[in-house]
């Protein structure tokens, strides 16, 4: 695409903060959201799922279900495609089980029937026979050779000899001389951490709405990130083409990347199909935690040298992540971020993707990112501990800017990390007085970001207003985003904007609302629709006048003439334009469709103050201030929010929310009263700094900023308590009993 | 399920006595909506027994002892102000299950009834020396709180019977009590560890003291020895010291997903010592 | 199954509906009445998106069974607004953008407003400790607290 007219300044609608077009709707309780639609004749869905981490299944017999008045379908594994291979397989293994239940949770056969409760109980008259196996669930433990094999055939060719068949994927990069790195350091840090599975959290629990009819066309209304994703994958599972499922997403409550996939659409689809009827399927809250996506666990050994003046001499990881059941795990991705905020000239990493008894990982803000970013911003600030050294200097020293080389190949472009560094020396945070038992962290973070698959259509309406389609989910306010930079490209008030988000049946492939990359994609895709658009409002200018196009310039809503020498004609607005257009040429629109990939990435430095409770080890988080790269914020007010609600998300991460299993296999903490995310009385106001150091591969400058946040936190908190209790706790969550334990072994010892 | 309504202590106590299966009765609905949605417990026979006359009131008696009915959620307890001079560890125990929506709806009787450990509203009636009103087909009794949970989930009432009030003893002068519990949140958690203590003052010794807590062991408990650390002290160094290590000492816990033996044994000597300043504070005329 | 005659009142209006005895009070706003405006985030009474009131006492409708709302007044978010005028709580949600997604603020509208009824001057930590029980995933809280107590300065100032 051609950048050639990008604009960083003089914007008259791009960083304003006027209200979103979708807020009254969601002040009223308007909106309508996954489980808020309905359907003539429609059924319930309930779903039958695994007591067992590990089983056989045996028999399923659905015989006393089918009975209870009011059931009219049970859908099984046999019930959907077969000859699946690859990633359509392991999807559809998970989405409902085979041969085996793989995880406490997993989906093992469903139940339609005329109301929500009778489904639920028919369900519980399902009667499948197990042979309960041994289970694995910790990543270590799945590595080891005693360890039970989960799936024989789950590893691929890039696994080395020896390896438990667990071991399912492995990589490796580096450059430079390691061992000489190491020999010129001053001070080196070795040291393995632990960061457990955490969930999105979303609030809204999945939930669809499905139709199929035997001829194979079907219509889905759900929850999702990107419903593009869902019709290929529902396709796939079902053995349907693909364009003969049109999805159409409602609005969405959370995804956090936890709905880039499916769960239950497909079950809401075979079960409509052998009802004949519409399906409606909502997830409890416990299934959500049970068997949806949750994050990788991880465990992490990392070596770092370090010269006294603070120079990273070398550095070495090794990185093992526990995706669940299922390869995919993202360790390339914490590979790549994990050292990417510094210029390191000897580094070398290992990775490992590992399978275990648990549900199938997916994509969780900046997925693998925040647990590298613990590993290595708490090896750092050991050294800096270590070596006396002002934890911001010595990232200065080291920091990534355009050009440096990044460890997994790649030269970053121009990048924003010692301008996020720099506003955090400088904000009054890093100067405030601490007092007793209360510590400071610093920490910063990266997210490469995403383009991805892209379609956008903007159209003039008679009136001169215009409507801009798009097919990514409004997950945080992106549709004002959209609106704002269509005006900005128009000239047109942003309240002559409206942006829709399309079904799968109105534009060409979207990906999904993940990876950063709405605002970027979706809002680049919108602009150049607008140039585009403008092109012919000129064009129909131009005849008018009797002028070549090329004399007309684009200007506050107006066509004008771009200077003596093309004609004096007054300015036509484009509601003048818009008029007349079905009897100058037709219909005015633009549209654009690419697969963009000058994202940019976008880092962050963030601080925290906390407090230890040195008799309970509780933490209290006391301030906290974030300060990241966001190129250009479009709508600064929903920059902010991403900013604060990734900080929090990290946080609760950092202190309360993990996976526990039991010595069982099963999930011990399926409810919001036991997986603990932060609650507003945990919280300070979350202070905000917005950086903006445009990105080259944006028309405006735009940088995602969406998921960076959620990567300082981890390490900033654990650097925080490290100065508030004199303890460093290298496995998160910092819960109060691992902080108790962890100061009675130092007053111990 | 049947879902009853009763007019009287009577009809809920005819219903339940007459009913096979599993009763509950239905107040706040705070634990059994919980159970009964994730099919932990799905009773046969539900009775709500909100509509009967006087359940939902709070009453001083003329000796000053006070009688809360048995429907009275803690938010209704919170906005009496005379209730919560008397007896401030009472209600802020109360106060603390849930979030503000479950204060709309939960009461004392149920937390009680629950028959869960970590009960926060139970540990202070217990060092109030609150009794209940029994009623069942066999006639009535007044029973001590602490004679109430059995075992995790488990209660002494036998079927049919059911409670019809909480009584709180007369407030005597210069007395005050507490309760804290330990959560990894601010809000929203089961406690991990939960103290009360009660206590009455002449001049600045301890004369009178009673110390409970919850979620150490498998039903709340009273500490007689916490207590004896604490009398004919003024809550010095060393009776502090004393009461943290018997509260500690009397902790039979266990690991579970909310904390390990050796962190609710050690915050339990903790909160027990945060808790008597409490009391003592509000026993010396500190409003809660 | 026998189903149970329900009278009750909803934003003032008199409605009836026939309901299931494990039903909750959310399920027959949601199901019968046509009010999906409270949502279902967890079911237990620990994330308040189903926050409405009950006689005018703020309760979870998930925690409340569809019979026990006989009789009484129910208050939900469909009917906080005045018409087409906004309750300063909506307004300065969307002025402060303290909603991302949205799915938690009709349970948050419907809390903050309890809360300024009873207390019409909060502290930002009575704020945040009367809206414990309404958990948000997206904001981190920020700019919720903030509308909130945006809102009450006005609604004081307009009294």
């Amino acid at each position: 695409m051609a950048l050639d007219d990008r604009k960083t300044d003089g914007f008259k609608y791009i960083g304003t903060r006027p209200n979103r077009p979708d807020g009254l709707d969601k002040v009223t309780g308007k909106a309508r959201f996954g489980a808020d639609a309905s359907a003539s004749g429609m059924l319930h869905g309930a779903i039958v799922r695994s007591p067992h981490a590990h089983a056989r299944i045996l028999k399923i017999d659905a015989t006393r279900a089918l009975a209870l008045t009011g059931v009219k379908a049970v859908v099984t594994r046999a019930d959907f495609a077969t000859g699946l291979t690859g990633e359509d397989a392991d999807l559809l293994e998970n989405v409902i089980a085979g041969e085996k239940a793989l995880y406490d949770g997993h989906a093992i056969a469903a139940v339609a029937a005329t109301s929500a409760l009778i489904a639920r109980d028919a369900a519980k008259l399902v009667e499948v026979t197990y042979e309960p196996l041994p289970h694995v669930t910790d990543v270590d433990a799945a590595m080891q050779p005693d360890a039970p094999i989960i799936r024989a055939d789950a590893a691929d060719d890039s696994v080395p000899e020896g390896m438990h068949p667990n071991v399912v994927r492995y990589m490796e990069f580096g450059r430079g001389d390691l061992e000489a790195g190491f020999a010129e350091a001053d001070a080196i840090v070795e040291q393995t951490y632990k960061t457990e599975a955490t969930h999105q959290g979303y609030i809204e629990p999945h939930a669809c709405l499905a139709q199929l009819g035997a001829d194979g066309r079907g219509e889905l209304w759900c929850c999702t990130q990107g419903h593009w994703f869902v019709r290929r994958m529902c396709t796939a599972l079902l053995g349907l083409e693909t364009s003969q499922l049109r999805v159409t997403p409602s609005e969405i409550g959370g995804g956090f990347g936890g709905k880039t996939t499916v769960f239950i659409d497909p079950i809401a689809l075979a079960l409509s199909r052998k009802a004949s009827r519409p399906v409606k399927l909502v997830m409890s809250r416990s299934e959500v935690l049970r068997a949806t996506g949750p994050t990788a666990s991880a465990s992490m050994d990392i070596k770092i040298g370090m010269k006294r003046d603070g120079t990273i001499t070398a550095a070495s990881g090794v990185f093992r992540l526990q995706g669940g059941a299922f390869p995919g795990a993202p360790t390339a991705e914490t590979m790549q971020c994990a050292f990417a905020c510094y210029e390191i000239p000897a580094v070398h990493e290992v990775g490992y993707d590992v399978i275990a008894n648990r549900p199938k990982q997916a994509a969780y803000r900046a997925p693998g990112a925040p647990m590298g970013a613990f590993a290595v911003e708490s090896a750092l600030d050991e050294l800096c501990r270590e070596l006396d050294l002002d934890p911001i200097e010595m990232r200065l020293k080291n920091a990534s800017r355009e050009g440096t080389r990044s460890s997994f190949g790649p030269r970053f472009p121009r990048v924003g990390l010692v301008e996020t560094l720099e506003a955090a020396k400088a904000h009054p945070h890093y100067a405030a007085p601490l007092g007793p038992n209360q510590g400071r962290g610093v920490a910063c973070g990266y997210w490469m970001n995403w383009g991805g698959e892209t379609s956008v259509s903007l159209a003039i309406s008679e009136d001169g207003t215009a409507q801009v389609t798009v097919g990514t989910p409004d997950i945080g306010g992106s549709r004002a985003s959209m609106a704002l930079m269509a005006a900005e490209a128009l000239g047109i008030p942003y309240e002559n904007v409206r942006c829709n988000i399309a079904d799968t049946g109105s534009l060409g492939i979207n990906e999904p609302t993940h990876g950063s990359r709405a605002t970027y994609a979706s809002g680049l895709a919108t602009i150049e629709s607008a140039r585009q658009a403008i092109g012919k409002l000129c064009e129909r200018a131009a005849d008018k006048w009797g002028i070549d196009a090329e004399a007309v310039i684009w200007e506050d809503g107006c066509a004008k003439p771009s200077g003596p020498n093309a004609g004096e004609f007054p300015p036509l607005t484009i509601a003048e334009i818009a008029a007349e257009m079905g009897s100058t040429g037709g219909p005015i629109s633009g549209h654009h469709e690419a697969t963009p990939n000058g994202h940019g990435g976008s880092f962050g430095t963030h601080l925290v103050d906390l407090e230890v409770d040195p008799e309970t080890g509780r933490t209290t988080i006391l301030r906290y201030t974030v300060v990241q790269d966001a190129g250009k914020a479009i709508h600064p007010a929903y920059v902010e929010g991403q900013f604060q609600g990734g900080a929090v998300q990290g946080i609760g991460w950092a202190l309360n929310e993990e996976y526990i299993y039991g010595q069982d296999g099963r999930l011990q903490n399926p409810i919001f009263l036991d997986y603990r995310v932060p609650v507003a009385s945990d919280l300070p106001m979350i202070d905000t700094v917005i950086v903006e150091v445009p990105n080259p591969g944006h028309p405006y400058g735009v940088r995602g900023v969406g998921e960076t946040g959620i990567t300082p936190p981890l390490p900033a908190v654990a650097n925080a308590v490290a100065t508030a209790a004199g303890v460093r706790l290298r496995h998160l969550p910092m819960t109060p009993p691992r902080i108790l334990a962890a100061l009675e072994q130092k007053a111990g010892g | 399920m049947r879902y009853h309504t009763a007019a009287s202590f009577e009809e809920a106590v005819a219903i339940a006595a007459a009913a096979e299966g599993v009763t509950r009765f239905l107040a706040g609905g705070t634990d059994v909506l919980v159970q009964l949605r994730s099919d932990v417990v799905t009773p046969d026979d539900l009775i709500d027994i909100k509509h009967i006359p006087g359940v939902s009131e709070i009453i001083r008696a003329d000796d000053g002892g006070w009688t809360i009915g048995i429907a009275v959620p803690g938010a209704v307890m919170g906005e009496h102000a005379d209730l919560c001079r008397d007896w401030p560890g009472v209600v802020e125990g109360m106060e603390l299950i849930g979030s503000t929506q479950v204060q709309g709806r939960a009461t004392l009787v149920g937390n009680l009834c629950n028959g869960s450990p970590a009960a926060d509203g139970v540990p202070a009636l217990m060092t109030a020396g609150a009794t209940v009103s029994v009623v069942g087909p066999n006639g009535s009794r007044t029973v001590a709180v602490q004679d109430i949970p059995t075992a995790p989930g488990r209660i002494s009432l036998s079927k049919g019977e059911m409670i019809t009030a909480v009584h709180l003893p007369a407030r005597a002068e210069h007395a005050g009590d507490a309760y804290l519990r330990f959560i990894p949140r601010t809000e929203m958690d089961i406690a991990v560890v939960g103290c009360a203590v009660n206590l009455r003052l002449d001049g600045d010794v301890i004369i009178e003291a009673s110390v409970a807590l919850g979620a150490v062991a498998p039903t709340a408990r009273l500490v007689p020895a916490a207590a004896e650390a604490l009398i004919g002290s003024t809550l010095d160094d060393a009776a502090l010291s004393a009461l943290a290590e018997a509260a500690s000492a009397a902790c039979s816990p266990i690991d579970d997903k909310r904390g390990t033996i050796a962190f609710r044994t050690r915050v339990a000597g903790v909160l027990a010592r945060r808790a008597a300043g409490i009391a003592y504070d509000r026993a010396k005329g500190a409003s809660a | 199954m026998s189903r149970i005659h329900v009278t009750t009142t909803v934003n003032g209006d008199e409605v009836e509906y026939l309901c299931e005895p494990r039903e909750t009070l959310l399920d027959c706003l949601r199901d019968h009445v046509g009010l999906t405006g409270a949502k279902e985030g967890c079911g237990t009474g620990d994330c308040g998106a189903c926050s409405v009131t009950l006689d005018g006492r703020l309760v979870c409708s998930c925690l409340v069974l569809g019979a026990e709302a006989e009789g009484k007044k129910v208050e939900t978010i469909e009917g906080l607004a005045d018409g087409d005028t906004l309750h300063p709580l909506q307004r300065k949600f969307i002025e402060h953008a303290a909603l991302q997604c949205g799915i938690c603020t009709p349970g948050i509208l419907i809390a903050a407003k309890a809360l300024l009824e009873k207390t019409p001057d909060p502290t930002e930590t009575e704020v945040r400790y009367w809206l414990a029980g309404n958990l948000c995933r997206c904001t981190g809280y920020d700019k919720i607290i903030r509308a909130v107590m945006d809102a009450a300065a006005e609604m004081r100032e307009a009294s």
